[in-house]
């Protein structure tokens, strides 16, 4: 499989990272170098093989449903860009 | 005097603990080395010497009174991919421009209870993406060592190149680092230094920047066996904030390091035989077999058939993860904004500014590869190729070997800026061909510096473990080290 001009645009927006119409043609022939090198897995006979989940063999602990952290919204904040009142402040989403 | 900074880990430790020098006057050796070292070797990207004395001074009153922790008084370098509050932190990524945590790793914390002092945060390849640690925002880590005759610079490996170069040019007794692919075991045997990646699970991923979660591993690379089993102990443990710490008792490993490999079995997997493989690798391949065998231990060929292709999953795997984890990097919650017409504007031209070229493909790689019709295709059947590596290694250890001996890399230190590895992506991902397996195991790895190149460049090996055996590892790599007899030291240059 292959990726054209217009996937990569696509992905580009999937994954929130602005494109360049000058950078298409350069994400194109390094994304098909790398889906060219990982074909290889077409070769391997997985039939009745179950996908891995853990790499090791455990289950994912539960614990109790109570706050055990928090309290402090000025820390949680305190490296965003632009905040006002503990909250994180963003470019208007609703007109 | 004697150099401070050229003592081991133990060395210093023991010296401290006889009051023949202080934690004071170690770390001020360290913070002048690193001060003269580092406009040309480029290894750290912070260094925080205020912390660094006011930690030494603390160490002096605890060591000055009989007590202190199995690391009181020792300076550490800390790779950047580690928070440490109020401390760089930016996984050498322009993205997390001035990010300052306010919580503490628990690999890091676990180092300070011990009585660590950190010197600083080490260069690596942006978001531990690179096998050169030329992917860094701030710029390339230099090899300490150098070809013979050459003054051409080569790179440490990666990610961990900074730790790396770091302990090899003596600008920390030793340094945490991280693995997803090969990343402390590359690295380790670039510049000559000893690096495990234990077993995933061993030490907690909670505070340390995330690539591929289901891969990565904290461990130290430091300058003898003994000094990173002394590490190794420090950091692992349980830690109910990483849902996939494992319970479990972590030993004493410096207690091993003497054990020997007498009565194991160790198995040589036949497929690590590559072609265009250099023949020093395949010379310093034997001499690891021949010594292992003079040590008592019993040589096995083995096969892991599926080997081949843990390269080609691990580029599936891992992308898929990071595209996910790196998701949270959006211009709102820390670091680099980039102001856009509306809010999809901002995130998009944050995330082209803020993240690298190698990082940029990786995501568009593990976008595409989990998107809607291509997720079968790609991402399950890299997981199922993934069972199969993994029962490969099960095979083995069911027939009753005990741990397995590789070449750590197919090659020596390359040049900085290489152009066959710059031109082509794959073949700069091929350096983690005999590492990467090891990780998609959830194995321990560990590699020790075994040999030179004609050149005279460091070579190592690599031993891979059961599941929580550390132990062996460090055993039969203590083998490797004392029947090596070299000391891997660079002639400094810098």
């Amino acid at each position: 499989m292959s990726v054209d001009a217009a996937t990569v645009k696509r992905i580009g927006r999937l994954a929130r990272i602005r494109v360049e119409e000058h950078e298409v043609e350069k994400y194109q022939g390094e994304i098909n170098a790398i889906l060219g090198f990982v074909e290889q897995l077409g070769e391997v006979d997985v039939e009745g093989v179950e996908p891995m989940t853990s790499v090791t063999p455990m289950q994912l602990r539960r614990r109790e449903d109570k706050v055990t952290d928090g309290g402090y919204p000025e820390l949680i904040v305190k490296n965003a860009p632009l905040s006002e009142d503990n909250f994180f402040m963003v470019p208007k989403v609703i007109e | 005097m004697t150099d401070l900074t050229k003592l081991t880990l133990a060395a210093a430790r023991k010296g401290l603990r006889d009051k023949s020098f202080s934690s004071a006057e170690l770390t001020d050796a360290y913070l002048a080395a690193i001060a003269a070292a580092n406009p040309k070797l480029n290894a750290y990207v912070a260094t925080t010497p205020e912390q660094a004395r006011a930690g030494a001074a603390a160490s002096d009153e605890k060591l000055g009174k009989g007590q202190g922790g199995p690391l009181e008084g020792i300076p550490l370098g800390i790779k950047d991919l580690f928070a440490t509050r109020g401390v760089h932190t930016q996984a050498a990524s322009h993205i997390l421009d001035g990010f300052r945590p306010e919580y503490e790793s628990t690999v890091t914390a676990n180092l300070w209870r011990d009585g660590a002092v950190m010197l600083g945060k080490l260069n690596m390849d942006e978001f531990a993406m690179g096998s050169s640690n030329e992917t860094s925002y701030y710029g390339p880590v230099i090899n300490p060592w150098r070809s013979g005759g050459s003054n051409a610079q080569l790179v440490p490996g990666g990610s961990s190149g900074g730790s790396a170069a770091a302990v090899s040019a003596w600008l920390c007794a030793a340094a945490t680092a991280t693995d997803t692919g090969g990343s402390i075991r590359q690295p380790a045997a670039f510049t000559g230094t000893v690096g495990i990646k234990p077993t995933y699970g061993r030490c907690s991923r909670w505070g340390i920047v995330a690539f591929a979660s289901s891969l990565d591993q904290a461990g130290p690379i430091a300058r003898t066996v003994e000094d990173a089993a002394i590490m190794l102990t420090s950091m692992a443990g349980f830690d109910p904030k990483d849902s996939t710490s494992v319970d479990r008792a972590v030993p004493d490993f410096a207690a091993a390091v003497e054990r020997g490999v007498k009565g194991l079995v160790i198995g040589i997997p036949k497929e690590y035989r590559m072609d265009g493989m250099p023949p020093e690798i395949e010379a310093l391949w034997q001499q690891g077999i021949a010594w292992l065998k003079a040590e008592g231990a019993t040589v096995k060929d083995i096969s892991l058939p599926h080997t081949k292709y843990a390269l080609p999953a691990y580029y599936i795997v891992a992308p898929a993860e990071a595209s996910s984890n790196l998701a949270r990097y959006d211009g709102v919650k820390y670091g680099l904004r980039v102001s856009g017409k509306d809010i999809t504007d901002m995130y998009e031209l944050t995330r082209a500014k803020g993240f690298g070229a190698e990082v940029r493909r990786r995501l568009m790689i593990g976008t595409y590869v989990l998107s809607a019709g291509y997720y079968d295709a790609y991402y399950v059947r890299a997981q199922k190729v993934r069972t199969l590596i993994k029962r490969d290694f099960e095979h083995a250890f069911a027939d009753g070997v005990d741990a397995i001996l590789t070449p750590a890399t197919p090659s020596a230190a390359f040049g900085v800026g290489d152009e066959d590895m710059n031109a082509d992506p794959v073949k700069m991902y091929l350096n983690d061909v005999f590492t990467v397996t090891v990780n998609m195991a959830g194995l321990p790895g560990i590699a020790v510096p075994a040999g030179k190149d004609a050149s005279g460049l460091p070579l190592g090996l690599q031993l891979i473990g059961r599941p929580f055996d550390e132990e062996t590892l460090f055993a039969a790599g203590r083998v490797l080290e004392r029947s090596a007899g070299t000391v891997f030291a660079p002639e400094r240059w810098w």
